[in-house]
């Protein structure tokens, strides 16, 4: 891929299961939905690991609001990143379930509720050394 | 398919040997099982060798040091599972007959890597970003979903580390051989809420072997084999979130179901069970996996003493417990956990894992286990889980 490398540096989601629109308000979470079996996978799918089915996908947008499934906190963390944080599992409303980190709220075990309603949003997280941008989502109370 | 046979099995002792080679570690360990069953390099008809660091070759370079009798080689890799994975294809190469005597051996060498799955390129890893996926966020969110579900407390989960650790000052070949009481557990520096560091197991060098023969041959080198009576092998089927959170839960429940069908035993009938306590919250958590207690009953269940060394919480641990404990519950097995100290203070170089548990279950069949020989040991269980996600259960009778 020579001709990438010689191209401007971009704006790129961390993962496939986000999509970023013009502005991060614009961002939103992608899911796939196998339309033999109708599972919802968070993210893209060429196949269908639950029915077998090499699969014909619907995209959908998959919600920004959610409520905490479960959740720990991270006190030893790898070197880039800052600890103590949030990490949870977050039900997505309609469907859908997401690894992310919880901000807003002081990592402590009495701040975060099973069940605790919380809304995505998107941000710069990191560059590379072609200085491209990586955007991740994140959730914080609702 | 025949009955078949553990008829000898060793491993060194878990630590750090950063001056040797995880081929030497391993050779030390087939060389020894070799010896424990009277056998020679020159009777073993093939080799299974799972090491997860070294995926290709491995088993061949062992060889290179244990005799190169040109015997067919199988190099295993399947997570956490892989020494238990390369037993199983012992078991099968045995049980079909295709051969009389086989060797399984399982080794790894981790270094003082830190935190298994910490690693990525820090401008593209999710790690931290994302969520987590290291290991401690996996079995610290799996303890949450017990404790959502059920209400469980952390000091039930570090009840588990408390057993375990003094389970292990009666092993001389466990990585760590200290006890802690529950405060030092529940105070310890937290790693991954609500594991702390003495919730962790620990990385490590290591390995294990065990010599298994087809029944009949057996009585040839041993009046007392060890029956393999089930080697089961399940991954994780489809479940809701599984894809997000790890799934332990359900493949060792089928595993387990499998392994009980196989063997003709159930849970009541386990004398002792070494399970894959990687964490203090997963070692609860196969409490109920493995059918050992009810679903949600795992902290009464601790709390009670019944998988404690003796079915008894200890004296000077009574009074740390007796808060956790219902005193209505009545434990409807009574099978001693992780008297090898577990993988928490055994330690866990991941490919070496699963023979040595089975290593373990074979000493206390044999009344050779020493302090903690679980008295009268007849049906043992061992029970390994890999992430992504394979789960083996052993079941060993007398």
């Amino acid at each position: 891929m020579a001709e990438k490398a010689a191209t401007a540096p971009e704006t790129r989601p961390l993962v496939p299961h986000l999509t970023l629109g013009e502005t991060r308000d614009q961002d939103y979470l992608n899911g796939s939905r196998c339309k033999s079996c109708n599972t919802l996978y968070v993210g893209p799918r060429l196949f269908c690991g639950k029915c077998s089915t090499p699969g014909q996908f619907e995209n959908v947008r998959l919600a920004s609001e959610g409520e905490v499934h479960v959740f720990t906190i991270i006190h030893q963390a790898t070197p880039y990143v800052q600890a103590p944080y949030i990490a949870a599992i977050v039900d997505l409303k309609g469907g859908g379930s997401v690894n992310t980190n919880i901000v807003g709220i002081d990592p402590l075990p009495e701040n975060v509720r099973f069940g605790m309603k919380v809304k995505m949003f998107t941000e710069k997280v990191s560059e590379d050394r072609e200085g491209n941008s990586y955007v991740a989502y994140r959730f914080k109370p609702a | 398919m025949r009955e078949v046979a553990i008829i000898g099995v060793s491993m060194i002792k878990f630590g750090r040997y950063p001056d040797r080679d995880f081929s030497q570690l391993a050779a030390q360990a087939g060389l020894d099982a070799l010896k424990d069953a009277g056998a020679q390099m020159k009777d073993i008809e093939a080799l299974y060798s799972g090491n997860l660091y070294t995926t290709s070759g491995s088993g061949q370079r062992i060889l290179q040091q244990m005799g190169q009798t040109g015997i067919p080689v199988v190099n295993v890799a399947n997570a956490c599972a892989t020494g238990s994975t390369a037993l199983r294809e012992a078991f099968f190469a045995v049980a079909s007959g295709a051969y009389d005597i086989v060797m399984a051996v399982g080794s790894e060498q981790m270094g003082k890597q830190g935190l298994l799955g910490s690693r990525g390129d820090p401008a593209t890893s999710l790690e931290g970003r994302v969520g987590s996926y290291m290991m401690p966020a996996v079995f610290g969110m799996a303890g949450m979903e017990h404790a959502r579900e059920y209400g469980t407390q952390n000091e039930h989960f570090a009840l588990a580390s408390v057993k375990n650790h003094w389970h292990s000052t009666m092993n001389p070949l466990a990585q760590y051989q200290k006890e802690s009481p529950l405060d030092e557990v529940m105070n310890a520096r937290m790693i991954a809420y609500p594991n702390t560091l003495l919730m962790c197991c620990p990385t490590g060098d290591g390995a294990a072997a065990a010599v298994v023969c087809s029944m009949e041959k057996a009585r040839q080198f041993t009046t007392q084999p060890i029956k393999l009576a089930a080697s089961v092998l399940t991954s994780d089927p489809f479940v809701d979130r599984g894809l997000t959170l790890p799934d332990i839960n359900t493949l060792t429940r089928n595993a387990a179901r499998i392994a009980y069908e196989q063997a003709g035993v159930g849970p009541e009938d386990l004398s002792q069970v070494e399970l894959h306590d990687c964490f203090a919250t997963a070692e609860l958590l196969h409490y109920e996996n493995l059918g050992l207690c009810g679903d949600g009953e795992a902290g009464k269940h601790v709390a009670s003493g019944a998988p404690w060394i003796g079915n008894k919480i200890p004296t000077k641990y009574e009074e740390d417990v007796a808060p956790y404990a219902d005193k209505t519950y009545q434990p409807k097995t009574k099978a001693v956990v992780n008297a090898s100290g577990g993988l928490l203070s055994k330690g866990h170089p991941l490919g070496a894992t699963g023979v040595a548990n089975v290593a373990e279950i074979v000493w206390h069949l044999r009344g050779q286990a020493g302090a903690r020989q679980v008295e009268g040991s007849k049906v043992g269980l061992a029970h390994v889980i890999g992430l992504c996600s394979a789960c083996t259960i052993n079941i060993l009778t007398k």
